[in-house]
């Protein structure tokens, strides 16, 4: 196994903050929406060094989801930040008719998304939001593991030509991607390679999934290991080329079992090369409050779930 | 020929068009699109500066927004009218592999369309969203969008409203169809709206009226009267006054004719209202 350190936790909302800033400067373009969460979505040195740039909208998505598709007629590269429920279920109807049917350029910047939400409860804590956004045609839906991942993910859309769902969150997470890291929309990432069982994973079980890769390692069970922070499009050749290897795969994802990363990873795999898959998610369920670290132990998104999981995919695999 | 009676006989040839279009597939929105007829023919035969090569980012131009998108049969009629797309073309309305959907898109690529419009509500957002961006790139010209009266029950349009105030967006005139129908009937009935303009009032905006939206010459003097409005801080809005399903007596007066297609005898009975003009049925 790999050995991945990490030195210090950052909220990967402040990824998307820096990220922003940085992609402002490169690109006269770039504009900034928010609604009444500037300093929850990290916009603030944004906003300071564009004043001219960033419009606040106040509580007002739908509105919000509107503007941005406009001021796209013009050049504009409109980015929209407000929490993950209330950039898809909230304005799924504005999102599907003036932005992706549409197809206008904007980037839906979507912070707190999961269950790590934490204390605020089921009501802000969507785990729907990436199959709504996946769902919808020209959609491109990023889902980013870490602080670096997410800073490099939000530069890297702007020169991509479409609407973008760019999905992050709210708790500090351990930094372990290079800072310097090329971001190339859907091209999944191989971080560990293994001959037993393929686990894909996506955001904040991106380092759940490595911590059980290294369980698994102790044990005798050699993981590979695949960050899909592009969900859609989805890298389908290395999933392919990954489960052709070891002949069964586990996903991992803070999403809802429905809908998200594990049906993508399952569909590809079903219509090419059927295997078995184990899926780590929460089971149809809405969450609660509590800490970031106590709901995903209670909706079973730890390291010890993706363990149980690769080892239920391996009993499953053909003799 | 006058330039106004050039434009009269552009709106009788433009009435034809809806008519025929919306029989040919028995179904659209004949109501609102003939009530409409005259805004369409002013603003872009009159009030709007518009290059029929079309360019999506209107960089340089004025721009327009429906956000009532059911009545795209006035819209489309004008657009091949101003060489957009050749008239021709009108007979695929609603027909499959067709250009012209049965609500405004941008999916196939027709000339004149910037934003898909049906779902009700939205058309104002984009509009104020385009306006910022004429002036962030320092474009003098001028965003027009159209939307009905039924549609301010849409909460999405007070958001905007409330926005386009707050943020002075004064390159903006927004029209409201005031012809008192929707689907369910009068509005009055289904949702009142009250005194709608000093709603907008309340909102910051600068209001204005037309009396008649079916007599061109008045909707053109509301659009260049809203035009010396603009730049002034204040987003303009229009209330114009229609009649639902004008030029046509049947069609008038009720909200029958808002999502009903003629058939053949009511088809050349309403035709014989309006006679084919020199230019000439698609």
């Amino acid at each position: 196994m790999k050995k991945y350190t990490f030195t210090e936790k950052k909220d990967t909302r402040s990824g998307f903050g820096a990220g922003l800033l940085e992609v402002g400067k490169q690109n006269p373009n770039v504009v900034a929406l928010c609604a009444d969460l500037t300093g929850s979505l990290k916009m603030n040195d944004f906003q300071k060094a564009f004043p001219e740039r960033f419009f606040q909208v106040g509580i007002a998505e739908a509105n919000m989801m509107g503007l941005a598709a406009g001021m796209t007629i013009g050049g504009k590269i409109p980015y929209t930040g407000t929490f993950a429920n209330f950039s898809t279920g909230r304005v799924y109807d504005q999102i599907r008719q003036s932005i992706a049917y549409s197809g206008k350029n904007v980037k839906i910047c979507a912070s707190h998304a999961g269950i790590t939400l934490g204390e605020d409860g089921a009501t802000h804590q969507i785990l729907e939001d990436i199959g709504m956004m996946r769902m919808l045609p020209h959609m491109t839906v990023i889902n980013p593991c870490d602080y670096n991942q997410t800073k490099a993910a939000t530069i890297a859309i702007a020169a991509h030509e479409g609407p973008v769902y760019l999905r992050f969150g709210r708790p500090a997470v351990p930094v372990f991607m290079p800072a310097d890291q090329p971001f190339v929309i859907g091209k999944a990432i191989v971080l560990n390679e293994g001959a037993d069982v393929s686990i894909f994973c996506t955001g904040h079980l991106v380092w759940e999934s490595i911590v059980a890769g290294e369980i698994l390692a102790e044990q005798g069970i050699d993981a590979e290991i695949i960050n899909i922070h592009t969900i859609k499009p989805l890298d389908e050749a290395a999933v392919l080329s990954s489960v052709l290897k070891t002949r069964c795969a586990v996903t991992a994802e803070e999403h809802q079992i429905h809908g998200g990363l594990g049906d993508a990873v399952a569909q590809v795999l079903v219509r090419n090369l059927p295997a078995p898959v184990e899926m780590v998610a929460v089971r149809d369920r809405f969450g609660e409050s509590g800490t970031p670290d106590q709901l995903m132990a209670k909706y079973g998104l730890k390291a010890q779930n993706i363990v149980d999981a690769a080892k239920a995919a391996m009993r499953r695999k053909a003799k | 020929m006058s330039d106004i009676q050039k434009l009269k006989t552009l709106a009788t040839q433009i009435r034809r068009d809806i008519l025929r279009m919306v029989h040919a597939v028995q179904s659209g929105h004949p109501g609102g699109s003939l009530g409409c007829t005259e805004y369409f023919v002013a603003l872009y035969g009159s009030v709007m500066k518009h290059n029929p090569r079309f360019q999506p980012d209107a960089i340089g131009e004025d721009l327009f927004f429906l956000s009532n998108g059911h009545i795209s049969p006035v819209w489309y009629s004008t657009l091949a009218r101003f060489g957009y797309f050749s008239t021709e073309e009108l007979a695929t309305f609603r027909k499959i592999n067709s250009r012209l959907q049965g609500h405004p898109a941008t999916e196939e690529g027709l000339p004149g369309v910037r934003v898909a419009s049906g779902s009700l509500g939205q058309g104002l957002s984009v509009a104020i969203g385009a306006a910022q961006t004429k002036k962030l790139n320092n474009d003098p010209h001028l965003v027009y969008v159209l939307m009905g009266d039924g549609e301010q029950q849409e909460g999405q349009i007070w958001e905007a409203a409330m926005y386009a105030a707050h943020h002075k967006v004064d390159n903006l005139i927004a029209t409201v169809d005031l012809n008192g129908q929707q689907i369910d009937g009068p509005v009055s009935k289904v949702m009142d709206l009250m005194d709608l303009g000093a709603k907008y009032r309340a909102f910051g905006w600068e209001v204005t009226e037309c009396a008649n939206g079916n007599d061109l010459e008045q909707v053109i003097a509301a659009l260049q009267h809203a035009k010396t409005l603009t730049g002034k801080g204040k987003p303009v809005l229009i209330l114009m006054r229609t009649e639902m399903g004008y030029g046509v007596d049947f069609m008038m007066h009720s909200h029958k004719w808002h999502g009903v297609a003629p058939n053949d005898e009511q088809l050349a009975q309403a035709l014989a209202q309006l006679p084919e003009t020199e230019l000439k049925d698609y």
